[in-house]
């Protein structure tokens, strides 16, 4: 009996314990990366955003958590029940699920798999689903046309993100997030991380990044203008909350993988004493930040793309320049010796 | 327990908690939120009218194009994560190997663009 | 213990999912039952210790090609009533296939089981010192070049096919040449003209 518990019971638990941890701080923080978001916004426009429900509305985001689950659930008529609940679901969960192996400090990750970047690529290769079942599912003209439109686009730039993720292993030789993070340690710093000799391929995947999860300049899917809300129109309640909570935390995840992919994780800018004091959980996190608020801006100064230029966008440039790009990165550090061995 | 199971198991347990949690916020409303229901609110949206037919309409075949050229390429990048783990140790053999393939797809691509299959109209 | 529980579990819902697939009523739920199979299926490969080709399984099959067998069952519009209308009439034939792929897995594993040998010979030994994506990138480039080059063949063949296949080019369609607007100056663009007052202008 001690033995199940010292071997099965004990460990689960602490398992358990470790994701609702990181579950808890994940939704808090994007419970401010949603305010932080508004309140950019608001700034660029020269509005004030969100400054009621707190101190300067810092409590916004879960008097809105309030409002949705108070709000009455709409099933329209001609929907297809099952699959209209079960899109809003899969969103939701697939992009918490990719936060189990993006490690934050050194060690501190829940599951530190060999595959993680690949893990990461297949989890967001899914994210599309959620899109198309609820566009579909709605059985309504606006949700199926944002529909079409979705899956188009995000499998359009996903091609260039895996092209820029095999432009990165080039230099690494390794699949695990950690050891890509260690890869970009070095005498310099800031100057040893990825962004600076990888500087294109940084551009790119910070722009697919962002047509990879339906922001703007490239939110075709939501298009208030034209589609109203795109595949969300007929949701209301938790499961259009579900659909934007699973957006954020997509966003934060992309963020997160542009940190570790070229912005050296939780490294130091600069590998001395004042700046090595600082754990590096707090470095990841301000890097996010950064990260996010490029995000923020190019949503608040850019205006959308139209659909025919986008395709364009995807297909004409960003393919053939990442394509180019493996094949330069690979014959450099072929033929310079600099292969990681 | 293999070494490799035991890095995935709390892969298992964190996506078991998401789906707690997912589920709890799907059904939280349906629990404890009002509810009326009619007819009119429970109809497609549209604007100011009944909706005519169907929503699901046929529609181009350039999407199906898409599709599948994503596909392709998807499975060329696909054989290009195990050649950039092992870059290091396949030599110059490996490096070759791997430009061939590239420039027959690059082959194809070309053809793409020529044909006007990457216009959107 | 536990491995032995996951296995049961992702083979129990793999097999469910699977009848689901040819069970339901609804194309796009099978369709979705379908992807519920691979990624099951993923998970096995995962157990076994392939955890490249259980991700690239998840990558591929569910992130591509899920995609487009989806996007062809629900925006192709068929009249799905009409195709179940036929089903009891393919029924033998399909129960035939059924029964002869059933024999010829229970003489494979028979065969494995009663004579010891069998497949399992074929089994490589996984190696422990490399990781299995590397595995694969060490022999995969190299040792199977052919096979591997085939396979880029293949693909330009499939890029080509569909592309023949599925394009037709819309006329009196106004196409935007970014180069051209690009190369616009105030020059090709504009022209000035005096207009005397009273008198239009010949355009």
């Amino acid at each position: 009996m001690a033995e199940i518990w010292t071997s099965y019971l004990w460990p689960l638990i602490i398992m358990v314990a470790q994701s609702l941890l990181l579950m808890v701080i994940l939704l808090v923080a994007i419970a401010y990366v949603l305010y932080a978001d508004r309140k950019i916004w608001a700034a660029v426009q020269i509005r004030r955003g969100p400054n009621v429900v707190g101190p300067w509305g810092l409590f916004q985001s879960f008097a809105d958590l309030l409002k949705f689950v108070l709000k009455e659930p709409v099933i329209p008529a001609g929907a297809n029940k099952g699959v209209f609940l079960l899109a809003p679901f899969v969103t939701c969960v697939l992009s918490l699920a990719a936060w189990a192996v993006i490690p934050v400090h050194p060690g501190w990750v829940i599951a530190d798999i060999n595959v993680g970047i690949l893990y990461i690529f297949a989890i967001s290769s899914l994210s599309v689903y959620g899109i198309i079942m609820g566009g579909w599912a709605s059985n309504s003209k606006y949700p199926f046309l944002a529909a079409l439109r979705s899956a188009a686009q995000m499998v359009s730039y996903e091609v260039s993100i895996g092209f820029v993720i095999i432009t990165v292993l080039l230099c690494v030789g390794s699949l695990n997030l950690s050891a890509i993070v260690e890869a970009q340690n070095g005498p310099y710093g800031v100057f040893n991380w990825y962004w600076l000799p990888l500087l294109p391929m940084f551009v790119i995947f910070f722009v697919s990044a962002l047509a990879e999860t339906n922001r703007p300049p490239f939110d075709l899917v939501e298009a208030e203008s034209e589609l109203v809300a795109g595949f969300m129109v007929e949701y209301g309640s938790t499961p259009y909350m579900m659909f934007m909570l699973g957006e954020y935390v997509a966003i934060a995840t992309m963020c997160a993988m542009g940190t570790i992919l070229f912005l050296g994780g939780w490294l130091p800018p600069a590998p001395f004493a004042p700046f090595t004091w600082v754990p590096g959980v707090i470095w990841f996190t301000l890097k996010c930040l950064f990260m996010f608020f490029l995000f923020a801006m190019a949503k608040a100064i850019v205006p959308r793309y139209r659909y025919d230029q986008l395709m364009r966008l995807g297909w004409k440039v960003f393919l053939p320049i990442s394509l180019a790009m493996v094949v330069i990165v690979a014959g450099v550090l072929q033929f310079a010796g600099w292969a990681p061995k | 327990m293999s070494e490799l199971l035991q890095h995935y198991l709390p892969l298992a347990v964190f996506i078991a908690v998401a789906l707690g949690l997912s589920a709890a916020l799907l059904i939280a409303p349906f629990i404890v939120a009002y509810k009326q229901p009619d007819p009119e609110k429970l109809s497609a949206y549209e604007c100011g009218f009944n909706a005519f037919d169907d929503a699901r309409m046929k529609f181009d075949v350039r999407f199906y194009l898409v599709a599948i050229l994503f596909i392709i390429f998807d499975l060329e990048v696909a054989f290009l994560f195990p050649w950039a783990v092992a870059f290091g140790k396949l030599g110059l053999f490996g490096f070759w190997s791997m430009m061939v393939f590239l420039a027959v797809l690059t082959i194809g691509f070309i053809y793409e663009w020529k044909k006007g299959a990457l216009e959107w109209d | 213990m536990i491995p032995a529980l996951f296995f049961y579990l992702f083979a129990g819902i793999c097999i469910a999912s699977a009848l689901m697939v040819i069970a339901s009523r609804n194309p796009v739920h099978s369709v979705l039952y379908l992807i519920l199979a691979f990624v099951n299926a993923a998970g096995l490969f995962l157990l076994l210790g392939a955890e490249f080709l259980a991700m690239i399984l998840v990558v591929v099959y569910v992130g591509a090609v899920a995609v487009l067998f989806l996007f062809v069952v629900m925006m192709l519009d068929v009249d799905f009533a009409e195709l179940r209308e036929g089903f009891l009439q393919y029924l033998p034939v399909g129960a035939l296939v059924g029964v002869i792929f059933l024999a010829e897995i229970l003489l494979v594993v028979g065969a494995a089981t009663i004579g010891g040998g069998g497949p399992r010979v074929v089994v490589a030994p996984i190696p422990t010192d490399v990781s299995n994506t590397e595995a694969i990138g060490l022999v995969l480039y190299t040792k199977y070049l052919y096979f591997f080059q085939a396979a880029g063949v293949i693909l330009l063949v499939a890029m080509i096919g569909a592309i023949v296949l599925t394009l037709r080019h819309r006329t009196g369609v106004k196409r935007q040449n970014i180069a051209e607007q690009v190369a616009r100056t105030p020059e090709t663009a504009i022209e000035v003209r005096k207009v005397k007052s009273g008198q239009g202008l010949e355009v």
